[in-house]
């Protein structure tokens, strides 16, 4: 697989080389979306505002802090048209949308960005535990949600057919909000028999993508079911999300997978992502690196930054603690700088990723007694 | 004191989990505990195995499990015992819960006689909960009564989950008969008070008992969710909020605040000054803390005087430093939750026909840079209309409610405790009928004094165990 470490590689060289991509892939990315022709009526409104000409003020990616930090509450709300460069017009649109358990979602228009960013992501895949052709299921949200044709589309684009379940997340978020813990029990259930129905009819299903806590109350009804992960044919899983602590690793690969791939015959990978950005990678996972988890975005299409908590424009050292910043550069959506609702420390760059990653993501310690993580 | 490492037990097997919670002394700061967290699926995936904790419990003769018992109580209340990678001597124990709790030195010593109480007269605990039932229907599922006729109990769970509190070590009680019973533990300790959970499994490892019929889960709220869900017989500790929650569930037994009061009838109120120290009592002892503290005081008169006496009495209290011998106030140790219990007071202070008796003897917030206390509080309500006439706090406080006797019953809401001072034998027996108050206490009996050979708030036997129809052949009853 592609993430193997070569001790001889020179990353500074790497990184310089990244950097030079970073700056470039900045500039064009800018001169797209600020331009009368390309650019979407939202940044070419927004402009006026600013106090620079990013047309001729963006060299580089360091001038796009000349930006204002990006607000995601600009997405609630219509008309949606606006976010969608003119370049793009004439092609097929979608939107999707986070949160929208009450009050209007958050959308985001996508045209091919989701295609592109699992296309990357697929050469991270081991094939021994991916097989190009295997048929996947996809045990996550149903709905207008980016990940659920993404996966599809990862599916696809390595040869096979995707199963889907049914799964409304705002009713779970609802459930849990008005205490209803035994309809959200009963809710999983209903999930996870769609799950094991699929699984278990024939389908030669290989691959997967589940949110951890689907994962475990699936690894969980299996075993209920007398069989297990193995037993019905999975070798590969993709995971996300901030539950992934050092601590859930080690349960989910001891506890759930039965031992790490070499032993249980199942890969997993987490990634860490979402609607605005796409999927960052993460680092192999092993037990002797005690199951730290380190992510790294899909540079130059989009970067994360550890930045201070007090300074947004300031990244922290290596090894430090900071807020997790977003930018995303690409020509269908631009997010100059966007502040997550997620903490975690600055890792160095590596062979296979030579820029910065984050490790230990989990949420921003303001909120994490106001967010609800990982519902589903 | 060096902190302690403590690692979950997972079926008595230790786990060290690359997840800790520190805790630490409220007023130093130094580390008292570093705790592994687990998490819900674990417990989910681990009560698949419950049959095997009831199972190992009921090859030992339930004669033995008692004995063991007895002698696990001795041990938690005098030994130094294994704790983590560490060893706890009694006053290690005291020194930590006091610590992480913000309890006083002298009340923790006090709950750890209340809690080895229980377990070194087990066998007593056991036969009131059952009512003299023979222990080994209940291991067999049933037997035979000495009136010849075939009874049967069966358990309704292979593991009792609790998913314990921070804030009254006293509280324990209620799950320590449950071994004896030959059921599992699955316990989920409260984040600050880890200690007695630890220390009880500990004596109970010393003595014996297998430790693959307990669990010890540390965690965050998921650990408690899992725990509900999975253990088909489970209890909980909480606000008013969780017992809504888990209302109509019959799997989940919870135990929330507890709003005791003290009823003074037409027929002694006039005597009110004789029951002045068992109102003290019953307001002050273990901090105020207790579901079993009076709150309310309920009289038809004398109300304002009995207010201005109480207040005499516990309004110059003063919190003191937690190993001072005298120190009977606990101190708030979250951030920000004295301050905002004493706002929330504040607003029902607004109410017209309430009295802040206290007032005069100063400040009932004290607060420090670490923590803050509530000092003794009382107030006066005109009317039982009032929100604050059946409130309560985590800390001493007491309205004194002035309500004609007839009308008594009907406005006081639902009481853990009652203590209903009155020989007005019609007045009784609408008081031992009526269903809202759990513990009946007739006479001048403070409402913090539990006779342990009661049931308390719910009937364990009757929780973990099912009365069913059980019939075997003629021919078979001498087998049975």
């Amino acid at each position: 697989m592609s993430t193997t470490e070569f001790p001889s590689v020179d990353v500074e060289q790497l990184s310089k080389e990244a950097r030079d991509q970073l700056d470039q892939h900045a500039y064009e990315v800018v001169q797209f979306h600020f331009h009368e022709s390309t650019g979407c009526p939202f940044w070419l409104e927004k402009k006026a505002e600013f106090n620079f000409d990013p047309l001729t003020e963006v060299k580089g990616y360091d001038d796009i802090k000349k930006f204002p930090l990006f607000e995601d509450e600009w997405l609630r709300g219509g008309p949606v048209r606006r976010w969608v460069p003119k370049a793009l017009s004439d092609k097929p649109v979608y939107v999707f949308e986070t949160g929208g358990t009450t009050g209007i979602p958050k959308s985001r228009i996508v045209v091919e960005d989701h295609w592109t960013d699992y296309e990357l992501f697929s050469d991270t895949l081991p094939d021994e535990y991916f097989p190009k052709g295997a048929n996947w299921l996809m045990l996550g949200p149903s709905g207008p949600r980016r990940l659920r044709l993404a996966v599809e589309h990862l599916c696809q684009h390595r040869g096979g057919i995707c199963f889907c379940i049914d799964l409304d997340p705002r009713w779970v978020v609802k459930l849990i909000k008005k205490g209803w813990m035994d309809h959200l029990e009963e809710y999983k259930k209903h999930c996870i028999d769609q799950a094991v129905t699929v699984l278990t009819a024939g389908h030669d299903i290989k691959c997967m993508f589940a949110t951890p806590k689907l994962l475990d109350s699936l690894a969980l009804g299996l075993e209920e079911r007398g069989t297990s992960l193995q037993e019905v044919g999975i070798t590969g899983i993709f995971s996300g999300g901030t539950e992934f602590t050092p601590q859930w690793t080690r349960y989910c690969v001891e506890e759930l997978l039965g031992g790490p791939a070499e032993e249980s015959g199942v890969y997993m990978t987490p990634t860490y992502g979402n609607t605005l950005m796409g999927l960052a990678c993460s680092k192999p996972i092993t037990a002797a690196d005690g199951y730290k988890i380190a992510y790294y975005a899909p540079q130059p299409r989009a970067v994360t930054e550890v930045v201070s908590f007090d300074d947004p424009h300031q990244v922290v050292g290596y090894g430090e603690t900071g807020r997790v910043k977003l930018t995303t550069l690409t020509k269908e959506f631009f997010v100059p700088g966007f502040l997550e609702r997620d903490e975690g420390e600055r890792e160095k760059p590596f062979a296979t990723y030579p820029w910065d990653g984050v490790s230990g993501v989990r949420p921003y310690h303001e909120f994490a007694t106001s967010t609800t993580v990982g519902v589903y | 004191m060096s902190a302690l490492n403590l690692p979950a037990l997972r079926w008595g097997k230790p786990y060290e989990s690359l997840e800790f919670q520190e805790i630490s002394h409220f007023i130093t700061g130094e580390p008292v505990a570093k705790i592994s967290q687990i998490n819900g699926g674990m417990i989910r995936r681990d009560m698949r195995h419950a049959t095997k904790a009831r199972n190992i419990l009921r090859d030992i003769p339930v004669e033995d499990l008692i004995a063991m018992v007895k002698k696990a109580g001795a041990l938690f209340e005098t030994a130094e015992l294994p704790l983590g990678d560490g060893t706890q001597s009694v006053d290690d124990f005291v020194r930590q819960q006091s610590a992480t709790t913000g309890l006083p030195e002298v009340l923790c010593r006090s709950n750890i006689t209340k809690n080895a109480f229980v377990l070194k007269n087990i066998e007593q605990i056991l036969d009131a909960l059952t009512r003299g039932l023979d222990l080994n229907i209940l291991s067999q599922g049933y037997g035979l009564e000495d009136r010849g006729v075939i009874v049967s109990y069966q358990a309704q769970a292979n593991a009792l989950g609790a998913v314990l509190p921070s804030n009254s070590p006293g509280v324990h009680t209620l799950w320590l008969p449950v071994i004896p019973l030959q059921i599992g533990l699955v316990l989920k300790p409260g984040s600050q008070e880890p200690w007695t959970a630890y220390r009880v499994a500990s004596a109970f490892e010393q003595v014996g008992i297998p430790m693959e019929a307990i669990s010890i889960c540390p965690g965050g709220h998921d650990v408690g969710e899992s725990i509900l869900a999975a253990c088909e017989r489970s209890m909980i500790f909480g606000s008013a909020q969780t017992v809504e929650k888990y209302a109509g569930n019959p799997g989940v037994q919870v135990h929330g605040p507890g709003f005791s009061k003290i009823l003074l009838g037409d027929d002694v109120v006039d005597d009110w000054e004789k029951y002045l120290d068992l109102m003290v009592e019953s307001v002050y002892s273990n901090g105020g803390r207790s579901c079993i503290n009076c709150s309310n005081i309920w009289a038809p008169r004398h109300t304002k005087e009995i207010a201005q006496a109480l207040a005499e009495r516990l309004g110059p209290i003063e919190p003191k430093a937690p190993e001072d011998p005298e120190s009977g106030l606990a101190a708030f140790t979250a951030e920000g939750v004295g301050k905002a219990v004493w706002e929330m007071l504040q607003r029902d202070l607004d109410e017209s026909g309430v009295t802040d008796m206290t007032a005069e003897y100063g400040s009932r917030l004290v607060e420090h840079e670490t923590c803050a206390y509530l000092r003794p509080m009382v107030v006066h309500c005109e009317s039982p209309e009032s929100a604050i006439a059946t409130k309560e706090f985590m800390f001493p406080f007491a309205s004194v409610v002035e309500c004609p006797q007839d009308q008594m019953l009907s406005k006081i809401g639902p009481t853990l405790v009652g203590t209903a001072i009155t020989k007005d034998l019609n007045w009784i027996r609408q008081l031992s009928d009526a269903t809202h108050i759990d513990r009946l206490n007739v006479g001048a009996i403070p409402t913090n004094r539990l006779n342990w050979l009661q049931p308390h708030e719910g009937n364990l036997i009757d929780f973990l165990f099912r009365s069913r129809a059980y019939q075997v052949p003629e021919e078979m009853l001498a087998a049975v």
